[in-house]
Order: C-alpha cells, then sequence, then structure tokens
C-alpha cells in the first residue's frame, strides 16, 4: 500500500475519525490531518456508536475510518445506521481500521458495507492513500484481510449458492495472495503483467463477492478455525 | 556487512534488470502439482476407488461403478485395479488441491468434509450386533486392526472411526466380491477345466493378498502411530500366515500336478535349486546390502552434520551478532547470552523437550516464531495465514528455514515490517517472507557465508522442498519456501 497516489494538498479528502481511543485519535490526526501536506481535512471524530452515527450524518465526509470495537454495538451497528448515507455513488464511505486479528469482526464490517480494512500498523503515508483510493470508490484490502478472505473461500463445504458470488476466479485469487504477500498495486500489477487499473477492478470484484455472496456462514467459520 | 557467519547483501541498484530477468513469478498460474493416493478413509478395499475419485473430483460409487463394469469386460476392472494397489502409495485422505474439501462417508452417502476437520465427531459408531462379530473377526484379520476391542474405540487419531462407521459391511462385501470376482476370472479363462487346480491357486492367491495387505497396512499404521506392539504381533502372524498359505497352495498344485508319490522328490527339488541360488548370489547380495547400509550411514552423517550447522548458524552465530552491536549494554550482553545459552542447552540435551514446547500445528508455530522474532530483533513481522495442517518433520524443517528468512529479513531489510505469508494448499505447504530493503543478488553472496545457503536452501532442499530467494518487482527481497507434507 505504500503507492504514491494522487496524495498531495491538490486534492482533498473530507474525514470522520471514529475510534473510542482518544489517543488514537489525537495520534492519527496528527499523523494524516495536516491539510496543507496531506490534503486530509478530519472534519470530525466520535467515540461510541451513537455519536459516530450523528456526526457521520452531519458532516457527510468523504471517508470514515472506523474502528471495529466500539461501545454501543461496535462498527458493525454503525455501518448498518449509516446505510441510507452509502447508497448513492457519492456517498460516504468507511474504511474499517482495526487493531484486532479477529476474522469474524474484519468480515463482519466489510459485509457490514465498510470499503476495506487495515491494520492499525499502518503507516501514516498509507493510511493517507488507502483513504484516496477509498473516495475514489475503490477497495482496499490489507494483507490480512486478503489472506481470510483466501481462506473463507477455499474452505467452507457448503456448494456455492450463487455460482457467480460464490466462488474467486483464479484471477482474483492470484492478487489477493500478492496482497497478502505483502505487494503493492504497483507491483501486482508488474508481476502479473497486467495495469494497475485492473488489480483495482479485481480487488472491487473481490470486494462486492464479500459482501454480496451467500455465505451466511463465513462467521461460523471464521469461529470454526479458531480465529476468532 | 561485517556481520559474522550472516550473507552480505550488498545494495542492489540492478534490483529492476534482475526483476526483468525473472519472467516465470511465483503468482503466475502454473496449475498445482497433482498426485495421486490412495485413500485409506472410507475405503473398502484398497482405496484406490476412493483415491482417484478425490483426484478426479468425482463421487466415489461413479469410480467403484466404473471398476465393476470394467470387470466384465474380460476382468479388465480387476487387473486395472490390482495394478493400481500395486503402484499408488497409500496417503491420508487429501483433497484436490484447490477443492480443499475431501469426501468421507457418512450415513450412506458421500459428503464433502472441509481441509482441517477430520468429521471424527459426527460420524456413526459401528452398529455392532449379530454379523458385527464375524465382520470385526474378518477386518481384523484381513485388515490389521489393532485390538479386539473394535476401530471404533481404540482412539486412534485421525481417520480411524471413519473406517469403523459404515465401512466394516462394506469391506466385507467388498472382499467377498474380490473372491467371486477372482473365481469369476479364474473360470472365464478356462481354468475350470482343470478344477483340481483351482484351490491351490486360490490358496496362493489368499496368502499373497494377506502378505500385500500387510505391507500396505503397515505403512498406513505407521502414520497413525498404532502400539508398536500390537502392530508387530499382528503383522507377523500376518505374514507368516500369508507365506505359509502359499507355500502350501505351490505345493498342492506341484503335488496335484504329478501325484502323492512324487512330493517328496518335488520338495527336495526345490530345496536344491533354492540352496544352489543361495550359494551363488548370496555374496552378492550381502555385499549389496552391506554397501547399502554404509551409504545410508554415510550420508545421514552428513545430513546431520548439516542440519546441526544450519542449528548453530540460526541460533548462536546470530545471538553473537547481537551481543556484538549491544557490546556496550552489558545488561542486554547478558540476556542474550544467557537465552541463548538455555536455548542451545535444550536443543543439544533434551531435544524431545523442545519438540514437546513447540506448538503442533502449522499456524500456531509460525505464529510463535513470528513472535520470537519481533522480539528480539525489534523489527514488526506481519504474518497472514491461510489454512491449516498438523506439523510434521519436513514441515518443521520448513518453518526453521522460514524464520532465517525472517531473521534476514529483520536485520538486513530496512527496519520497516517484513511481510511473512504462509498457506497450505492440498499436500502444498507455501511461506513467503518479504522485506523492503535494498535486496540482494543470492548469487554474489560468497560462498563461506551460512545464512541463505545452509540454512535456508540447503535445508528445504535436504528436506525435499525448494526454497527460491528473489528480488521483489518494487525493491525488496522475497523468500519463497515450497514443501509437501509428509506422508503423515
Amino acid at each position: 500500500m505504500s503507492e504514491a497516489v494522487a496524495a498531495g494538498p491538490e486534492r482533498t479528502a473530507r474525514v470522520v475519525l471514529v475510534d473510542d481511543h482518544r489517543m488514537f485519535r489525537t495520534g492519527v490526526r496528527a499523523e494524516i490531518g495536516r491539510t496543507e501536506v496531506t490534503g486530509i481535512d478530519v472534519v470530525g471524530e466520535a467515540d461510541d456508536v451513537e455519536s459516530a452515527v450523528q456526526v457521520v450524518a452531519e458532516t457527510r465526509p468523504d471517508v470514515v475510518l472506523l474502528d471495529v470495537h466500539l461501545p454501543g454495538g461496535g462498527g458493525v451497528e454503525v455501518l448498518r445506521r449509516s446505510a441510507p448515507l452509502m447508497s448513492d455513488p457519492t456517498g460516504v464511505r468507511f474504511l474499517a481500521l482495526s487493531v484486532s486479528d479477529a476474522a469474524e469482526d474484519v468480515i463482519g464490517v466489510i459485509r457490514g458495507g465498510a470499503r476495506g480494512y487495515v491494520t492499525k500498523t499502518i503507516t501514516g503515508t498509507d493510511l493517507v492513500n488507502a483513504i484516496f483510493r477509498i473516495s475514489d470508490g475503490d477497495a482496499v484490502f490489507s494483507p490480512r484481510l486478503a489472506g481470510f478472505v483466501l481462506d473463507a473461500f477455499a474452505a467452507t463445504d457448503t456448494p456455492p449458492v450463487d455460482e457467480d458470488l460464490d466462488r474467486l476466479t483464479q484471477r482474483e485469487r492470484e492478487v489477493l495472495r500478492l496482497i497478502a504477500r505483502g505487494y503493492a498495486y504497483k507491483e501486482i500489477a508488474k508481476q502479473l503483467f497486467i495495469s494497475v487499473k485492473t488489480v483495482e477492478s479485481h480487488v472491487s470484484a473481490v470486494l462486492r463477492k464479500l459482501q454480496l455472496s451467500n455465505r451466511h456462514e463465513l462467521t461460523r467459520w471464521a469461529t470454526a478455525r479458531r480465529l476468532v | 556487512m561485517a556481520a559474522p557467519g550472516t550473507e552480505s547483501q550488498p545494495p542492489a541498484p540492478d534490483v529492476p534488470s534482475a526483476a526483468g530477468t525473472e519472467p516465470t513469478p511465483a503468482g503466475e498460474a502454473r496449475p498445482p502439482y497433482r498426485r495421486l493416493y490412495r485413500s485409506p478413509h472410507g475405503r473398502m478395499l484398497g482405496g484406490v476407488a476412493h483415491g482417484l475419485a478425490v483426484h478426479l473430483g468425482l463421487p466415489v460409487t461413479w469410480v467403484r461403478v466404473a471398476f465393476i463394469l470394467l470387470f466384465f469386460a474380460q476382468g479388465v476392472g480387476v487387473l486395472l485395479y490390482a495394478a493400481f494397489w500395486f503402484v499408488v502409495p497409500i496417503g491420508i485422505g487429501e483433497p484436490a488441491p484447490g477443492a480443499a474439501a475431501r469426501w468421507i462417508y457418512q450415513d450412506g452417502g458421500f459428503v464433502r468434509v472441509p481441509a482441517g476437520q477430520t468429521g471424527v465427531g459426527e460420524l456413526s459408531k459401528g452398529r455392532r450386533a449379530g454379523l458385527g462379530r464375524l465382520r470385526d473377526l474378518l477386518q481384523r484379520t484381513f485388515h490389521g486392526e489393532p485390538s479386539p476391542a473394535g476401530p471404533g474405540e481404540v482412539g486412534v487419531p485421525g481417520a480411524q472411526p471413519e473406517k469403523a462407521g459404515r465401512g466394516g459391511v462394506g469391506q466385507l462385501f467388498a472382499l467377498l466380491l474380490l473372491v467371486v470376482g477372482i473365481m469369476a476370472l479364474l473360470s472365464a479363462l478356462h481354468i475350470q477345466t482343470a478344477k483340481p487346480y483351482v484351490w491351490p491357486l486360490l490358496i496362493v492367491g489368499v496368502g499373497v493378498a494377506l502378505v500385500w495387505r500387510q505391507a500396505d497396512d503397515s505403512r498406513w499404521q505407521r502414520w497413525f502411530g498404532l502400539e508398536e506392539a500390537t502392530r508387530r504381533r499382528g503383522a507377523y502372524t500376518r505374514v507368516v500366515g500369508g507365506v505359509l498359505l502359499v507355500v502350501a497352495g505351490i505345493i498342492a498344485f506341484l503335488v496335484l500336478q504329478g501325484s502323492g508319490s512324487t512330493l517328496g522328490s518335488v520338495i527336495e527339488a526345490s530345496i536344491a535349486v533354492l540352496a544352489g541360488v543361495l550359494v551363488l548370489v548370496g555374496p552378492y547380495a550381502l555385499r549389496l546390502w552391506q554397501d547399502l547400509g554404509a551409504e545410508r550411514t554415510a550420508r545421514i552423517r552428513a545430513q546431520e552434520r548439516a542440519e546441526i550447522a544450519a542449528h548453530v548458524h540460526d541460533s548462536v552465530l546470530h545471538t553473537l551478532t547481537l551481543i556484538q552491536r549491544n557490546a556496550d549494554d552489558a545488561k542486554e550482553v547478558l540476556r542474550l547470552a544467557r537465552a541463548q545459552e538455555r536455548e542451545l542447552r535444550l536443543w543439544l540435551y533434551r531435544p524431545e523437550a523442545a519438540a514437546e514446547a513447540a506448538p503442533d500445528t502449522l499456524a500456531e508455530r509460525i505464529r510463535q516464531v513470528v513472535a520470537e522474532v519481533e522480539d528480539r530483533h525489534g523489527v514488526p513481522v506481519e504474518l497472514v495465514c491461510v489454512g491449516d495442517c498438523p506439523m510434521d518433520e519436513k514441515i518443521s524443517a520448513q518453518i526453521r528455514a522460514a524464520r532465517e528468512a525472517m531473521v534476514n529479513a529483520a536485520k538486513y531489510g530496512g527496519g520497516g515490517p517484513v511481510q511473512v505469508y504462509a498457506e497450505v494448499e492440498g499436500r502444498t505447504v507455501s511461506v513467503f517472507v518479504r522485506d523492503h530493503g535494498p535486496g540482494f543478488d543470492p548469487d554474489t553472496v560468497p560462498e563461506d557465508r551460512m545464512g541463505v545457503r545452509e540454512s535456508i536452501i540447503g535445508r528445504m532442499r535436504r528436506n525435499g522442498g525448494t526454497a527460491r530467494v528473489r528480488p521483489a518487482p518494487d525493491g525488496g527481497t522475497e523468500v519463497e519456501l515450497e514443501m509437501e507434507r509428509a506422508d503423515v
């Protein structure tokens, strides 16, 4: 994710931070919130579900950085209650930012409609890039999320209900594997001899499958494999 | 880089060109390597049909029906089955790569079980009334079930109960079918015109089958760790029984061919021929045997030496490097030295304790290794694990190689996070370790540097795997370790 997307003052994104740890919010704001350098304008903060829903509805940011664990129902609840805001093409987009390893949490927020998932160990630059990518409508997969998805789509025992959605294509699997191995989009493009745009569309396709597919047992799968 | 015992990593300005000469990236669609194994899970006879079904991704019933149909074509089915039984090694019921699930027999049909689940709990206990006793007896005789308690109650890990569930009746039935099939085959070959020979031939056949089943099952039992004593006793009786049957059959055959009175001379002649052959071939055979033994010993010794060298490199030499770096910090030096001493003692004098302390699945083990490397070198290591499998000798070696790759990445990777990706797909376990450092060219590493050459590449090769070290597309180095799981 160390790709230099047009991050810089020439373009801006309005961002809301949702996290119940004030220290963390302060740190992130200090890291990415220097609008004149990064182009990120932090327009609001929230520390629980209730305030998050309210702030997001009021400020209508481009991107919400959403913690998975929140008092009052967690990130999934915020997503559920903000669903109307996400529907139109220019709507609010959510990027899950988590310290958690739990597949259940992560897959929960992704299925709830978050456009990506990154861990809190991400660097400031990478986070800025991820935010711009999300605001462009693209999906952002961390290596770990790619791993979860590969695992989930490989190991379910029920036959797919919807063939189109419940299977990853060979190419999508390759892209996910490379993400899991720590490759940036540009590197994946180079490795597979395709364009960055194509990589992005593969990733978006996977996200769509993840959100829409009929794999009701995804969470059960996560529990059974002791990933949670 | 003056670090003792580690490969030097000169900055590599030629990384892009090196990347260009790498036209077969690992991400390319390389069809997974599929091997055919016979399956001990839910098998009726030798697990041929089952193994084929898993390999081809077909329902096992189809394969069985195909064999039966082929049988009516001049008995081709039986011959084919025998040929498969003969050449194909038995393996665990492995999912076809990519499918990540296997078929098991349950409640009257085959169901898919995702890899990682044994499906033991769900399987019904064998119904053991009436015919059950006879079935058990026959099953033990022909399949070498370990104890009279019956397979379902032995508590052997893995797939044993699957076999017990419905397999018992099925196996008995299959064996009967086999006998009938052989009879039919014999009659098809017009042997019934010489009726007296049928029975000796049948006896020989049963004897051969017994011995063959023994060779088969002894491997199978070894993997499932049956008790040594029980195993050996059972094996012994069966081999002796088989050999006796074969000898009896042959003698009966010979006697029938001549008459009862020629029995003595027939035996005499056989013994004379055997003795003659023994005298002629004996010395050569003995010599060959000894040479083989000597060669094996030498090879094992060389291998062990290389393993020890690799271990010493991984642990002791690395610690010494760290100590040199922290020479001013007396406390840190002490801590490192003590930790290393403890670790080395454990490895040298109590290897079984070291093995006990290690977790028994790949994901757990690799997580532990990642934590160790992170702690010791202060560089974040991000681990992504897809799938899991129990540990075996080969995978332990792979993890030791991966550890060394992580240590290298932590030391020379420019302090950025090291990314580790481990994946179990079918029988193949791959581990990728990548850093974002300056990168280096493995060909320029001096001969005397042991890190990459011995601890990673050599170790993987010695254990039957492959290791590749290559520059990552946008800088940094990636180490790819691939290993096929042992037949555990």
